[in-house]
C-alpha cells in the first residue's frame, strides 16, 4: 500500500506575458503604435506564436523545479498564497495543461475538480445536468445511474429536478454541481478550493463527505485557503512559494511554517498618518492556536502599533471600528470606555484581549481611530483585514455560525 | 463503496512535447462524453427559439427558391436530365448545409467550450467531433424535407440512394479535416471567427449548389474538382436524381484525394496545439 500514485521531478511551467512600455498620448503616436502593433501581430500570427498584448515580452514561471511524491491513501494539502501556483499545478497534474520542463508520473485513474459545475448548461434540468456534469468529470453512465438517488438526497434538491438550471437560485446550482463531484469515486481525487460552496449546513456535509472520501483510502490533493479544514482532512502538505516548492512534511509544520512567513492577521500598516501620528502595525495574536489566526469563540489578542510625536500629543486612546465584508459597522472597541489613556511615545503598542472572539467565520475590516483628550487625532479607514477561522463559540461541538448565518454570535442557552 | 482492484493501473506521464501514445484509445474511454456533449448541443440547439428545429427546413427551402430563381428562371441553366430544378438545387443544398455548419460550428466549438477547455481534461478532439453531430441532426430533418419536394413534383427516386449514407459520411469527412484545422487556429487567433463565414458565404457561389456542374466547361472541370465541396454535391445528386446525373470520376478521384489531405493536415494540426489550448484560450 505504499506505492507512489503522483511522482513529479523538475516540473516547471513557463507563461509569457505581454507588457505595454509605451503609453500613446497623441493621435500620431497613438497611429504609430497601431501599427506597430499590426506589424509586430502578423509577424507573430505567420510564425505560429502566442498573440500578446504589448510591446515587450516577459519569462513567468508559475512552477519551477518541482519534486515531490504522493504515496497511495495520502491526502495532501497543498498550501501557498495567491499566485504561489498551487492552480496551475493542479492544472498540469490533471493534464489540462502542459508542462514546459520536468516529468509527472501518475498511476491510476484521476479525476479532477478545480471547479463546482464545469460544462453545466443552464437551459437543461437538474437532472440533465447531473448526467452532463457526471460525464465531464469522468463517470460513465451506468456509474452516475446507481448513484443518482444518492447525489440528489445530497443535494437536497429533489423537488427542482426537472426544472431548468437557469430557474434555480445560485446556491442551489452549486449544491447540485458539489454533489456530483462528491460522488466520483477515482483512485486519485484533485482539488482546488471547491469546499465552500454552499451555507454553513452544507459546508459541514461537504467537509464530512470529503472524510469519508479520505478515509476510504483514496488518493487526494487539496488546494484550500481553509486552514481548519486542511488540518482535518490531510495527513500531509506542501508549501508553495512563488512558484517553488519550498517545504513538504506533515500539514501541521507546513501550516505553521506558511504562517510564520504569510500571516494574513499580521500585516504592516502603510499610514502616512497625521501631526506625526500614524498606526505602524496590526497583528492578532491567539494563545489557542499557533498560527495566531483568530478563530471564532477562541481567545485572542488584538496588538496595534502606532507612532506618535510626543513633543505635540501628551496622552492617547484609542478606537477599533469592526465591520462586515459589505462595510457595515458591527461593532467598535474603545478604550475610553475603560477610562484608559495611553502615554504618547515615539513607537509603542497597545493590546486589546478578547476573552471569546464573537465572531462568526468570514473577513472584518477594521477602522482604525487614535484620539487625543477625546476629540479624533487620526482616523484610517479600513486600515487591516481580520480573517476568523471557524470555530466552537458555544462550547457545544458544532462549529458556530458563518457569515451567511450572521457574522455575530451571541452568548445564549436554550431550555 | 468498495473500488473494484485493477490488476495493473494505468501510468501516464507528463512531459513537455510528448505525444500520447495512447491519444486514439483515450477517445474511445471518452465516447461517453462525447454522447452527452452532443446530446446536449442537440437538446439546447433550438431551446427558446419560437420557430425551433423549423430552422433546419427554412433556411434550405428559402435557398433553395432564390437559387431555382436565380439560376433557373433568370439564368436559365439547364437541370440535371429531366430532374425538376428546384429538386436539383435542393438536393446539392442538402450536402452544402451540412458541410458549412460543420465548418462553422466546429472551428468555433473549441472557443465556445472555452471554459470547460481549462478547467477539464478530455481529448479535445470531442468537442468538435460532438459539434458535428449536431449538424447531422439538422441534415436529417432537412433530408425529410427532400422527400417532400419529390412526392409534390412526384419524382421518385432512383436505387443509388442506398449509397446516400456514404456520400454523407463523406460530406462530414470534408468539411471535419479544415473545421479542425481552423478550430486549432481559432484558438490562438479570433481572427479565423470572421474568416469561417466569409468563406462559406463564398464557397456557396464557388460550389455547383445553385447549378449542376455539368455547366462548367469540360477544360476547367478538373481545376473546377479541387474543391472537394464540387465531388460531394455531385455524389448526393447522383444519389437522388439517379442516372441521369452522371459523376465525373477524375474530378471525383481528386475530391478525395484533396480531402485526405485536409484530413491529414488538419489532424496533425489540432494534435499537436491540442495541448497547449488551456494556456491560450
Amino acid at each position: 500500500m505504499t506505492d507512489t500514485m503522483i511522482s513529479v521531478r523538475g516540473l516547471g511551467k513557463r507563461y509569457l506575458i505581454g507588457h505595454d512600455t509605451q503609453r500613446a498620448t497623441t493621435l500620431r503616436e497613438g497611429l504609430a503604435q497601431t501599427a506597430a502593433t499590426l506589424k509586430r501581430n502578423l509577424g507573430r500570427t505567420l510564425r505560429g506564436e502566442q498573440l500578446l498584448a504589448g510591446d515587450s515580452v516577459e519569462e513567468f514561471w508559475a512552477l519551477r523545479d518541482l519534486e515531490f511524491d504522493v504515496k497511495r491513501g495520502d491526502i495532501v494539502g497543498v498550501v501557498g498564497a495567491n499566485g504561489a501556483g498551487k492552480s496551475t499545478l493542479l492544472k498540469v497534474l490533471s493534464r489540462i495543461t502542459e508542462p514546459t520542463e520536468g516529468q509527472a508520473r501518475i498511476t491510476g485513474r484521476m479525476a479532477s475538480l478545480l471547479e463546482v459545475g464545469t460544462g453545466f448548461h443552464p437551459e437543461l434540468t437538474g437532472r440533465e445536468n447531473i448526467f452532463l456534469n457526471g460525464a465531464i468529470l469522468g463517470m460513465s453512465r451506468a456509474e452516475i445511474r446507481a448513484k443518482l438517488d444518492e447525489i440528489v438526497d445530497f443535494s437536497g434538491v429533489e423537488k427542482f429536478l426537472d426544472t431548468p438550471v437557469k430557474r434555480y437560485s445560485s446556491g442551489m446550482s452549486v449544491r447540485l454541481a458539489f454533489s456530483v463531484a462528491a460522488h466520483l469515486e477515482p483512485e486519485i481525487l484533485v482539488v482546488d478550493e471547491v469546499l465552500a460552496v454552499g451555507d454553513a449546513a452544507f459546508q459541514r456535509k461537504s467537509l464530512g463527505k470529503m472524510e469519508q472520501v479520505s478515509q476510504e483510502g483514496r488518493t487526494v490533493l487539496i488546494v484550500s485557503h481553509n486552514q481548519g479544514s486542511l488540518r482535518n482532512l490531510c495527513k500531509t502538505g506542501i508549501l508553495l512559494q512563488k512558484g517553488r516548492l519550498t517545504m513538504t512534511g506533515t500539514i501541521d509544520e507546513v501550516l505553521t511554517c506558511y504562517a510564520g512567513d504569510h500571516d494574513s492577521n499580521s500585516s504592516a500598516i502603510t499610514d502616512s498618518g497625521r501631526d506625526g501620528a500614524a498606526f505602524t502595525s496590526l497583528r492578532i495574536e491567539s494563545p489557542a492556536n499557533q498560527l495566531r489566526g483568530a478563530v471564532c469563540g477562541a481567545p485572542c489578542d488584538i496588538v496595534l502599533g502606532y507612532r506618535t510625536d510626543p513633543e505635540r500629543v501628551k496622552s492617547l486612546s484609542f478606537r477599533i471600528g469592526v465591520l462586515d465584508a459589505y462595510g457595515n459597522r458591527l461593532t467598535q472597541l474603545a478604550s475610553e470606555d475603560f477610562g484608559k489613556t495611553y502615554a504618547s511615545t515615539p513607537t509603542g503598542e497597545v493590546r486589546i484581549h478578547l476573552d471569546r472572539l464573537p465572531l462568526a467565520a468570514g473577513r472584518y475590516t477594521l477602522n482604525l481611530n487614535m484620539r487625543l483628550d477625546g476629540n479624533r487625532l487620526h482616523h484610517l479607514a479600513n486600515a487591516a483585514a481580520l480573517d476568523v477561522e471557524q470555530g466552537d463559540y458555544l462550547g457545544t461541538g458544532t462549529l458556530s455560525g458563518n457569515t451567511q448565518v450572521g457574522p455575530v454570535i451571541i452568548d445564549h442557552s436554550w431550555s | 463503496m468498495t473500488e473494484t482492484p485493477t490488476p495493473a493501473l494505468r501510468q501516464i506521464v507528463l512531459e513537455n512535447g510528448r505525444t500520447d501514445s495512447h491519444y486514439w484509445r483515450d477517445i474511445w474511454s471518452y465516447r461517453e462524453l462525447f454522447f452527452v456533449l452532443a446530446w446536449r448541443d442537440i437538446a439546447v440547439r433550438y431551446k427558446q427559439s419560437a420557430l425551433g428545429a423549423a430552422w433546419a427546413v427554412v433556411r434550405p427551402v428559402m435557398a433553395m427558391i432564390v437559387f431555382t430563381f436565380i439560376f433557373g428562371r433568370i439564368a436559365n441553366l439547364p437541370s440535371v436530365g429531366d430532374a425538376p430544378y428546384p429538386i436539383m438545387v435542393y438536393a446539392g443544398m442538402l450536402p452544402w448545409f451540412l458541410m458549412s455548419t460543420i465548418l462553422g460550428d466546429a472551428s468555433q466549438s473549441l472557443v465556445g467550450s472555452a471554459n470547460m477547455i481549462s478547467k477539464i481534461y478530455y481529448p479535445r478532439l470531442i468537442t468538435p467531433a460532438a459539434s458535428s453531430i449536431v449538424s447531422l441532426v439538422d441534415f436529417l430533418i432537412s433530408f425529410c424535407v427532400l422527400l417532400i419536394l419529390m412526392l409534390i413534383f412526384w419524382y421518385p427516386p432512383s436505387w443509388h440512394i442506398v449509397f446516400l449514407p456514404v456520400f454523407v459520411v463523406y460530406a462530414v469527412a470534408v468539411a471535419f479535416g479544415p473545421a479542425l484545422y481552423l478550430a486549432s487556429l481559432n484558438v490562438r487567433y479570433r481572427d479565423f471567427r470572421f474568416i469561417v463565414p466569409f468563406v462559406v458565404q463564398l464557397g456557396l457561389y464557388v460550389s455547383p449548389v445553385g447549378f449542376s456542374s455539368d455547366v462548367v466547361p469540360d477544360q476547367w472541370r478538373l481545376l473546377y474538382s479541387l474543391n472537394p465541396a464540387v465531388s460531394v454535391i455531385d455524389g448526393f445528386r447522383w444519389c437522388i436524381l439517379g442516372g441521369e446525373a452522371v459523376i465525373y470520376w477524375p474530378g471525383f478521384v481528386l475530391g478525395l484525394g484533396v480531402t485526405a489531405v485536409l484530413m491529414f493536415l488538419g489532424l496533425r494540426a489540432f494534435r499537436r496545439t491540442e495541448r497547449s489550448f488551456a494556456d491560450y484560450i
